[in-house]
């Protein structure tokens, strides 16, 4: 039973694949709660496209693989910043436009040079039992980097995050910011096209963040939780495909999807079973909705309870009852 | 002597060579508590984006206490955005929002330093608000949301404040708490510029109007500039102004009839 459960750790190609698949694991759910709350979740999904586009380009003109990947995914998110910018285009279209197209370069290109069609699909579709070491290294780069530039840069990136004309007027070179930040996204999904594919990125990014914001109501905490629930979700999906012998990057993906999934139904039960409804007050406000009481809506229940206006708690009594002054 | 605090020279803006308003020049003394009013679109947002440098004038200059915009000490003007436009779902506390006005002061590490704790505490003790420092943003009253964006302009003691209809998205009472809070800092000496749609509590609150669609229909108290004929050149329409009991009120002609 140990043996059969250990029997894979023997193998340097799953020692390899299983570091890959934790730091890449780390790297995107660190920067996907960037790219959730700015509510851009489609820009993974481009992106990984428009990279995929540039490697076959850089392959054809006999440039480095990573090299033309990384220039052309930056390029195209600037090119899909620029285009949305002053919002007639919003950025979902933009991204579909520019990705889209480079995309369908690098398919025409394939489609031109037959030969080398075999190793393009593991960039498609992950291939974590072919990782190099310089993969590795490569991989623990960008990880690095972007650790480094998340601790030097978090008060910026969370304010304009959060509010990027406001973090403007605050001083805070958010065009700069936002170039920086597209240059590492490209980065990691460079870094990430070998291990879950092109076509599963976008998941990697967005599940691990998206389970932290449902976890969580802090910034922080969310990052944390996002990162080592990446890094978690990598190391596990990819030792289950091991033993079901199921392509990686889908894996991966799956085992992401299930922990949204028990993440969502364990906050919908814990509201279930805490929430309820009544007339309450913060301070000199006085309201009804149903809440719970833990941490950011705590109150008292001593005080008077009579709702305002003779009417019963209620989501309906809110208007009325909101800016009642008690005695 | 009074010496304008902002001044406009000449500013001509637009988007994508479309333009909002041309050869601008406006200057606002030190002091003010003025307040924008004009039809929608009239490029009240667009002027003081203008003033907060976020948006950049075709021509002409903006300066700010005398010099040019972005030479200013950070922190010197304060922002409140519109609260219509703020994230209401994103995952950080009234604390850590009012933090984010110390941003400017290039701090490197993540958390905040026992300093600026004591900061926020400070100012959120001054605006009333102590006791939902720990709150999600979203689970705090209009006002308390409203005074928390407040805090977080006025913790680098700002000399000008501009608020982006701070009237509007809050019901009546709070709408009247907010301008009654922004009389006393500008009591405290802080110049106050805000845009608004609310041309009631204009004339019951706000010292000094200026009317624009496109450009400086008129300005002055409201007493005096509100007239049926500079409200029809700002709006269009036809507006009628009362004297209910020494209170201006203004109604669309429509309704009084
Ligand atoms: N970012 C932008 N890009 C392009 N056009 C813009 C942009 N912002 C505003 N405009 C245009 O400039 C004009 C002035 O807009 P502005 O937002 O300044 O008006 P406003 O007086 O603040 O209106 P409201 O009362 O509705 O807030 C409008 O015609 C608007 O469509
Ligand atoms: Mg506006």
């Amino acid at each position: 039973m140990l043996d059969t459960l250990l029997e894979p750790f023997a193998f340097e190609f799953f020692r390899n694949g299983l570091w890959a698949a934790l730091m890449v694991g780390a790297l995107c759910g660190m920067i996907g709660v960037f790219i959730v709350l700015r509510g851009m979740s489609y820009i993974g999904h481009g992106l990984s496209h428009a990279a995929f586009g540039g490697a076959v380009l850089g392959y054809t003109l006999n440039v480095n693989f990573y090299l033309g990947a990384v220039i052309v995914a930056f390029v195209a998110a600037l090119l899909i910043h620029q285009l949305s910018k002053d919002g007639k285009i919003k950025s979902d279209a933009a991204i579909g436009i520019v990705t889209t197209a480079i995309f369908a370069l690098g398919v025409a290109l394939i489609s031109r040079v037959r030969q080398f069609t075999q190793s393009f699909e593991a960039a498609l579709f992950g291939n974590i039992l072919g990782v190099t070491t310089t993969d590795l290294w490569v991989i623990a780069a960008v990880l690095t980097v972007a650790a480094v530039g998340l601790l030097l840069f978090y008060r910026p990136l969370l304010f304009s995050t959060f509010d990027r004309d406001a973090a403007a007027v605050f001083g805070i070179p958010t065009e700069r910011l936002q170039m920086g930040f597209s240059l590492v996204l490209a980065l990691a999904i460079i870094a990430s096209m070998n291990i879950v594919g092109v076509t599963m990125i976008a998941a990697a990014l967005i599940i691990p963040a998206s389970t932290a914001r449902l976890l969580s109501d802090s910034f922080s905490a969310m990052l944390i939780i996002s990162t080592l629930l990446g890094a978690l979700l990598g190391v596990s999906g990819l030792y289950a495909s091991y033993h079901f012998d199921a392509a990686s990057g889908a894996t991966i993906v799956l085992f992401g999807a299930a922990a949204f999934l028990v993440a969502l139904i364990y906050t919908r039960i814990r509201e279930r079973l805490t929430m309820h409804e009544h007339l309450h007050y913060h301070g000199d406000v006085a309201h009804a909705h149903p809440h719970t009481h833990d941490g950011e809506h705590a109150h008292t229940h001593d005080g008077p309870l009579t709702p305002a206006k003779g009417r019963t708690g209620g989501t309906t009594a809110l208007a009325d009852a909101k800016y009642e002054k008690l005695p | 002597m009074v010496t304008p605090l902002i001044e406009l020279r000449d500013v001509s803006v637009g988007y994508r060579h479309r333009p909002v308003f041309t050869h601008l020049s406006l200057s606002i003394d030190e002091g003010r508590f003025a307040g924008i009013v004009g039809p929608t679109g009239s490029g009240k947002t667009t002027l003081l984006n203008t003033v907060l440098g976020t948006v950049r004038p075709h021509a002409g200059e903006v300066l700010i206490g005398g010099r040019p915009l972005g030479r200013s000490r950070p922190g010197e003007v304060g922002y409140v955005p519109q609260l219509e436009t703020v994230d209401w779902s994103f995952p950080v506390t009234v604390e850590q929002v009012i933090l984010m006005g110390l941003y400017v002061n290039r701090r490197r590490l993540p958390w905040p330093s026992r300093e600026e704790r004591r900061r926020v505490a400070q100012i959120a003790e001054e605006l009333g608000i102590s006791t939902c420092l720990s709150h999600h943003i979203r689970n705090i009253s209009g006002g308390q949301q409203q005074r928390a964006f407040l805090a977080r302009a006025l913790i680098n003691h700002p000399r000008l404040l501009v608020l982006d209809e701070p009237t509007s998205g809050v019901d009546i009472k709070t709408q009247h708490d907010v301008l009654h809070l922004l009389h006393q800092l500008n009591r405290q000496g802080i110049t106050i510029l805000l845009t608004t749609h609310d041309l009631n509590a204009v004339a019951a609150h706000l010292p000094w109007v200026i009317c624009f669609n496109q450009g400086v229909i008129a300005e002055g108290p409201p007493r005096e500039v509100f007239t049926p004929e500079v409200l029809s050149r700002t709006y269009g329409g036809e507006l009628a102004v009362f004297d209910h009991q020494g209170h201006l009120l203004i109604a669309h002609a429509t309704t009084g009839s």
